[in-house]
């Protein structure tokens, strides 16, 4: 059985490496700002203990007041899990850094991401459009888009 | 004088034949060696993720039909799984056997989809994959049998199926639990040491563990890589950890393992069919769906429960505000970010190694775009 991380033993190893990054914790779910997204996830994906090879799944949802960017991770070598949120609101598109780097597996989902959401994930190296057409306006799956 | 060569962009698709479905692929060659990919989507995209925050919970099962049409039945389990959880409802035993019962038919019915197109796209033109719809015919009779439809079954509830195994439906499935080993020897005897296959798919679009698991690759394709990687294991659900089943694995990680691991999963589906045939018969008849009011209201809160569809890791995202319509409802297809990794199988190969190397991941555009 997959175990989801205990949010709070992970927060005490990310504070040392990454101060005030986390801003809110629960079983097997962490909140981190916004700009910190790109460090947290590499010393997920790299620490050992953690060594989150996986990434589950990308995608955000909208909460009328702000957007919030959720990553799935796992490692498939220990079998467990953990969800990294990030909250981001602000102008027009919102920004966060990319984790392509990290994992490959961002690539078309952070794209969709964008396109779906408006969220521009800094310093990926493609970010366009993915399943509408380039010109197209607006963001689909944000609550202010009716058609 | 050497020999000057100008890369050339050629478009392969939207509608080809090898492409699967409606997708495109931008192709730079240099000579005959593809330089560069860009696959393009979006051609089937239908909006099924809005849609979702349009509709009641149960309304949204069969739109999940639609997303890989090949294997209905593992969608709809995987979104009523999560609804379930979301909502902390357990499921009668019996729904639990049914669902493995009609979740490991349709595995092999998509994979003997998947291994016969492959063939189809290196050339063995339609006669293998005839040999497969024979098969794949039985099996859609008998989910005919249990919902009348033979494509978008719409078979599950929220808390259980629809209806209950009908008197004539495991009968014939022994049947074709007691013929299909057979069948699969067939195949082995046609395919798996022929030469001819064996020289055009061997050694091509190796991709490696690490690549694999970095891109998010899932399901066959991840284990034909070597990684031990089953959802039905390592996360299991449903009445899996009961049943005995292996895991196969590939060694190399190119197509012709891709290919080989599904005939493999094949025999392993045919196991685990037996024993819930066994399960179930001695299940009283009767109860096959829990107690659900019609209009689902999962209390507050998310959720990301998967499955292990035939393709790979099928995942959905719900977020519910405790409405009578899911709030946000993401799905995670398999065969999407198995595309992720295509870049990397096919670059320095020829263009019909594309065409088998995209045959081997097997996609379904229901899925990709949804």
């Amino acid at each position: 059985m997959t175990q989801p991380l205990s949010g709070k033993e992970v927060v005490a190893r990310i504070q040392k490496q990454v101060p005030g990054a986390v801003l809110l914790a629960d079983h097997g779910c962490i909140w981190v700002r916004p700009v910190t997204v790109a460090q947290v996830a590499q010393y997920l994906k790299e620490a050992p203990g953690m060594e989150m090879d996986y990434l589950n799944n990308l995608t955000a949802a909208d909460y009328l007041d702000y957007l919030e960017v959720v990553y799935h991770l796992s490692s498939l070598k220990r079998n467990h899990s953990l969800t990294l949120k990030v909250q981001c609101w602000g102008p027009e598109e919102p920004e966060v850094p990319s984790v392509f780097h990290l994992w490959q597996g961002a690539d078309l989902q952070e794209r969709e991401c964008y396109d779906m959401f408006g969220v521009r994930f800094v310093d990926h190296p493609n970010l366009k459009r993915i399943l509408f057409w380039e010109g197209f306006e607006g963001h689909v799956l944000r609550k202010e888009y009716t058609g | 004088m050497a020999i000057r060569t100008q890369p050339v962009s050629i478009n392969i698709g939207p509608q080809h034949p090898s492409t699967h479905g409606v997708f495109r692929l931008r192709v730079t060659f240099d000579g005959e060696v593809i330089i560069g990919l860009e696959p393009i989507f979006g051609y089937l995209h239908r909006g099924k993720e809005k849609l979702a925050e349009a509709r009641t919970y149960t309304q949204f099962i069969p739109i999940t039909d639609r997303a890989d049409y090949l294997a209905s039945m593992s969608n709809n389990w995987g979104y009523c799984l999560a609804v379930e959880r979301l909502a902390g409802i357990e499921l009668p035993e019996r729904a639990e056997y049914i669902r493995v019962l009609v979740g490991e038919m349709m595995r092999i019915s998509n994979h003997l989809m998947a291994v016969g197109f492959f063939l189809n796209d290196c050339g063995a033109f339609f006669t293998p994959l005839l040999y497969m719809y024979r098969e794949r015919e039985k099996l859609l009779d008998l989910f005919d049998m249990l919902c009348g439809q033979r494509l978008n079954y719409n078979y599950m509830r929220i808390g259980g199926v629809s209806q209950d195994l009908p008197v004539e439906f495991l009968p014939a499935l022994k049947k074709f639990v007691q013929e299909m080993p057979g069948y699969i020897d067939e195949y082995e005897q046609l395919l798996t040491t022929n030469e001819i296959l064996l020289a055009r798919s061997k050694g091509v679009g190796v991709l490696s563990p690490e690549q694999a698991v970095n891109a998010s690759v899932s399901g066959p394709v991840l284990r034909a890589c070597g990684v031990e990687w089953d959802i039905r294991r390592a996360d299991p659900y449903s009445i899996y950890p009961q049943l005995e089943f292996d895991i196969p694995t590939g060694i190399q990680g190119d197509t012709y393992d891709r290919f080989y691991l599904r005939i493999q999963e094949m025999r392993q589906s045919v196991r685990i069919l037996q024993q819930a045939i066994t399960g179930i018969e001695q299940l009283p008849h009767g109860v096959y769906r829990a107690h659900v009011l019609s209009l689902v209201r999962p209390p507050k809160g998310e959720v990301y429960s998967r499955i292990e569809s035939p393709k790979g890791e099928l995942g959905y995202y719900i977020v519910s505000d405790g409405g009578v319509s899911p709030w946000r409802c993401r799905m995670r297809g398999p065969s999407q970010l198995n595309l992720t990794a295509l870049r990397d199988m096919v670059l320095g190969w020829k263009l019909a190694d594309l065409i088998i190397i995209l045959g081997s991941i097997d996609i379904v555009m229901g899925e990709v775009d949804r």
